[in-house]
This record gives C-alpha cells, sequence and structure tokens, in this order.
C-alpha cells in the first residue's frame, strides 16, 4: 500500500475543518437565504446616502478619527524605537534581555487596538484620549519588531568604521547604524499610519472617540442612509490617506 | 584649472546641503503643525497624558491576578475558574477565523485573475480591481455590524464580514502574483489550443500557489486577531466575554481571557509560521 504524502493530508484535513466549522457557525442554506434578503433589502434602504442635516457634526467626527491615527502613529513610533534596539541581535547582546523584548512585541501586538480601547475607556475615560493610546500600543509592538528586523539586517561594516574611528557604541548606533535603516522605519511607520486610519474610525464604537461612534448610532436607530453615507465618507478618508502616505513614501526612499 | 574644479564641486555641495536643510525645516514645521492641530483636535496634552498614563496602569496592575507561589494551584484554578468555557468560545473564534480565510481566500483567488493586468483583457481589470478595494476598504468591524442586523446576531455574521475583508485584501496580493509569473508556460497552453480559463489554471496558477498559501496562511494570523474582537458587535467569539468582563469590572478575568487569547495567537503564529516554511520551501 502506498503512503499518503503529508501535503494531501493536510489539505483533507484543513477541508474536514472547514465543513466542521460551517456546521458549527449554523451556516444553513435557509438562513443564508433569508439573510441576503435582509441584506438586499438594507442596501435599498441606505440609497440615496445622505448625511441626515449633521454634516459638520459627521466631518468633526472624521478629523478627530485622522487626529487620533496621526496621534497614535506617532506615539507608538517614539515608544518603539528605544524598544526596537533592546530587541536587535546586533546592539543588545544579552540573549535573555532580547528575548524578553521580542516577548514584550508579541504580547503587545497579539491584542487587537479595539480590546486596548475597551480597556483604556475604562482606565482614562470615554474620548478620543483613550483611542490614542489604543491605538499607540499594538502599534508600539508591531514597530518595535519591524525596527528591530531592519536594524538586524543593516551593515555591520559601516559600524565598524564608525568604532574603528574612535566612536563609542551610541555613537556608533546613531551615525553608522540608523542613517541606514531611517528610510525603513519611516516606511514603515508611514503604513501603520494609513493601517491606523482605517482602525480610528471603528474605536468609537467602544467610545474611545472618533466618527465610530456616530456610525454605530445610526445603525442603532436604523438610519441606514446616514450610516452608508458616514461609511463613505470613511472611504473617502481612507483614500486621501494611503495617497499622501504613498506620495511621501516615494519620496522618502528615493530623495 | 585643478582648483576651480574643486571649487564648483565645492559649490554643489553646498547647493545640495542647503537644499536639504531647507527640506528639513519645512518637513519638520509640517510635523509641528500636524501634531499641535491634532492634538487640539483630539483633546490631548501632555498634562493629559502624564494624568492619564498612571491611571492607566493602575488599572492595568489590578487585572494582574494575586499568584502565591506556596498556593499556585488554587490561585490559578480561581483566576481561570471559566477556563472551559472561555476555551470554547476561543475554539468558535478560530473557527470564524479560518471559515472566514477559506472563502474569503476562495473568492479572492477567483477575483484575482481578472485583476491580474498583465494577464486579462482590459475591460476586466478595472472593475475587478475596483470591486477588491471596496473590499477591503470598509472595516471589518463596520460589515460585521451591518451583517448582526442581516444574518442575526452570532458567529455567522463575523465570519461573513472577515471573509468579505480578507477576499479583497487578499484579491490584491494574489493579483500581484499572478502578475509575477512567467509568461512562457501561459503561451505553450494557449498553443494548445486552451481557453482563458485553462490558460489561467494550468498556466499562471501552478507558478503562483506558492505564494498563494504563503498569503493565506499570513492573512489567516491576522483574522484570528481580527475575530477575537467581533464578539463586540456580537458577532461571535471570545469577544462578547471579554466585552462583558471589562464593563462589569471583572478585573481578573480581564486578564485571564487576555492571557488566552495572546495564547492563542502565539500558537497560531507558530503553526502558520512552520506551514509557511513548508509552502515557500517547495518553491525553491
Amino acid at each position: 500500500m502506498r503512503r499518503i504524502g503529508a501535503t494531501p493530508l493536510l489539505f483533507g484535513l484543513g477541508f474536514l475543518v472547514l465543513l466542521a466549522g460551517l456546521w458549527r457557525i449554523d451556516a444553513s442554506p435557509a438562513r443564508i437565504w433569508e439573510g441576503l434578503g435582509k441584506l438586499g433589502w438594507l442596501v435599498a434602504l441606505m440609497w440615496p446616502p445622505s448625511p441626515g442635516g449633521a454634516f459638520a457634526e459627521l466631518l468633526q467626527g472624521l478629523a478627530e478619527s485622522l487626529a487620533m491615527a496621526f496621534l497614535g502613529t506617532l506615539l507608538a513610533a517614539l515608544a518603539a524605537l528605544p524598544l526596537a534596539l533592546l530587541g536587535a541581535g546586533n546592539i543588545v547582546g544579552s540573549a535573555l534581555l532580547r528575548f524578553s523584548a521580542r516577548r514584550l512585541y508579541d504580547g503587545l501586538r497579539g491584542i487587537d487596538s479595539l480590546i486596548w480601547a475597551l480597556i483604556f475607556v475604562s482606565a482614562v475615560g470615554m474620548g478620543p484620549f483613550a483611542g490614542i493610546l489604543a491605538l499607540a500600543v499594538p502599534d508600539a509592538g508591531t514597530l518595535a519588531k519591524l525596527f528591530s528586523e531592519a536594524l538586524e539586517g543593516a551593515d555591520r561594516r559601516q559600524v565598524e568604521a564608525v568604532r574603528a574611528a574612535g566612536a563609542g557604541r551610541l555613537l556608533a548606533v546613531r551615525i553608522g547604524l540608523l542613517p541606514q535603516v531611517a528610510p525603513v522605519m519611516l516606511a514603515q511607520v508611514l503604513y501603520t499610519l494609513e493601517s491606523n486610519a482605517r482602525s480610528s474610525t471603528v474605536l468609537g464604537l467602544v467610545g474611545a472617540g472618533g466618527i465610530g461612534l456616530a456610525l454605530s448610532d445610526r445603525i442603532r436607530i436604523n438610519n441606514w442612509d446616514e450610516a452608508a453615507f458616514i461609511v463613505l465618507m470613511i472611504l473617502v478618508m481612507v483614500a486621501a490617506i494611503d495617497l499622501a502616505s504613498r506620495t511621501l513614501r516615494l519620496r522618502l526612499i528615493r530623495p | 584649472m585643478g582648483a576651480s574644479a574643486i571649487l564648483a564641486a565645492e559649490e554643489l555641495w553646498r547647493a545640495a546641503r542647503a537644499r536639504r536643510r531647507r527640506g528639513l525645516v519645512l518637513g519638520g514645521t509640517l510635523l509641528v503643525a500636524a501634531v499641535g492641530a491634532s492634538a487640539w483636535i483630539g483633546e490631548v496634552s501632555l498634562a493629559r497624558l502624564a494624568r492619564g498614563l498612571p491611571l492607566a496602569w493602575d488599572y492595568i496592575r489590578r487585572t494582574l491576578p494575586d499568584l502565591a507561589f506556596a498556593t499556585l494551584g488554587a490561585d490559578l484554578a480561581r483566576w481561570m475558574w471559566g477556563f472551559t468555557d472561555w476555551v470554547m468560545l476561543l475554539g468558535d473564534t478560530l473557527l470564524i477565523a479560518y471559515v472566514g480565510t477559506v472563502l474569503g481566500g476562495a473568492v479572492a483567488l477567483l477575483l484575482s485573475f481578472p485583476a491580474a493586468a498583465t494577464l486579462a483583457p482590459r475591460w476586466a481589470v478595472g472593475p475587478a480591481r475596483r470591486l477588491l478595494e471596496f473590499m477591503r476598504t470598509v472595516p471589518t468591524l463596520v460589515l460585521a455590524l451591518i451583517f448582526v442586523y442581516a444574518f442575526g446576531l452570532g458567529p455567522f455574521a463575523g465570519m461573513l464580514a472577515i471573509a468579505v475583508h480578507t477576499a479583497g485584501a487578499l484579491g490584491k496580493l494574489f493579483a500581484e502574483e499572478h502578475e509575477n509569473a512567467a509568461l512562457g508556460p501561459v503561451e505553450a497552453v494557449r498553443a494548445t489550443g486552451a481557453s482563458w480559463a485553462a490558460q489561467m489554471r494550468f498556466g499562471v496558477l501552478p507558478q503562483s500557489l506558492p505564494g498563494v498559501l504563503s498569503y493565506g496562511l499570513l492573512r489567516f494570523e491576522i483574522n484570528v486577531r481580527e475575530a477575537s474582537v467581533l464578539g463586540i458587535v456580537g458577532a461571535g467569539g471570545i469577544g462578547e466575554e471579554l466585552y462583558l468582563a471589562v464593563r462589569q469590572f471583572e478585573y481578573q478575568d480581564i486578564s485571564a481571557i487576555l492571557v488566552l487569547i495572546l495564547a492563542t495567537v502565539a500558537a497560531i503564529d507558530l503553526l502558520c509560521g512552520r506551514l509557511r516554511a513548508r509552502v515557500i520551501g517547495g518553491r525553491a
């Protein structure tokens, strides 16, 4: 008898899990059919999108989301830089310190910003401030991980050259290492900003400021045309941020 | 004559330095202005930050369980009192993420061929790309809110929200992977008189499959994290339990659930890393 290879076995297992999952989450055809009907009805209610006379208020919410995304990213980048230096193998010799720094990154970024938002709303009260902290904490972990990987990928010889000229360790990092990785780091910060522009629009669902509160309110009271308008506003803002960030990134990488 | 060349070079260097400085000053001013405007809109100040951070720290300290070494077993049992329930909910969360990733990935694969600019007819590329963009720009949580309304409370709505977002995100990456495929095999398949679909299936897909699987696994890791919060809007999984714990100030439950989520996420990352190494190893 021929042995079945590991790869088909993995795929077979994956398929079985898919079936079990569909059964467990109760995806019956009747339910899907009924839901699709209701979804079509919702889409009909959404047309035409209308601001419902609160355009200025919505714009303010959107600006708040944007401000949260910007400050959250900035805070995360500032916190990530020292954390990244601790976790980079070519800067810190101690394996124990490096290991704990890496687990810290994992712990910070393993929890979604919305959960952090829940926690910070309880801790510091409702409003955009909780949202900024909620965006900054997991991103500090992500950015620290990316930064430390970028630092480890940098060329050793430039550091050695600076050391050979008589500079101390700190100066060697500053002059030999950071200029090599700064463009990569900035690009990653900009990616994080794009991602946060998306995340910051939903933090309002748990009371952490931004446009999300207005959106969940409109859905709760069944004002679907206004909800659709808010979603469109979010799409426009996200597209604008993506465009700005891409332009900036190209300029930074190829000056 | 040598001196004049040196002088010209120095002049060029000075001009370059001046340009660089102007750029730095301009960029710095813009950054400071943006920070100021954001702080004003976001109602943040350094004083508020200094006041808020100890509060946040105090809150986190309160969630830490009191574990004594002498009574470690009993303390752990008290901390993890809802262990079986929570593990079941985490299992649901994983299933939501898994089914969402697979179904979304399947849709993404179907849409990625018309979205690949070098392979598809020109009229198909634009609409396919716009559709993918739309699917990945609407936040998962907003989709979940809408689907909860249409399909009722429960994990099905969450799965669907994840599937739609995944289809949009993966479709773009898959299309880029197809565009990188060598055209030789495609032409060879076409020379046998095969249809466009057969060209894609036998000419492109074998080349892009490792990349497709690798991106799929990466997306699964992301989706596990996203699925853990869907319960907040009633779309199933562990999020609902966590939401309750936070709202009712059950401090120790919060940390217990968070630790379980972290362990799950770490285990999934490890597993996916292994599988991905296997998949990419197949490419070489």
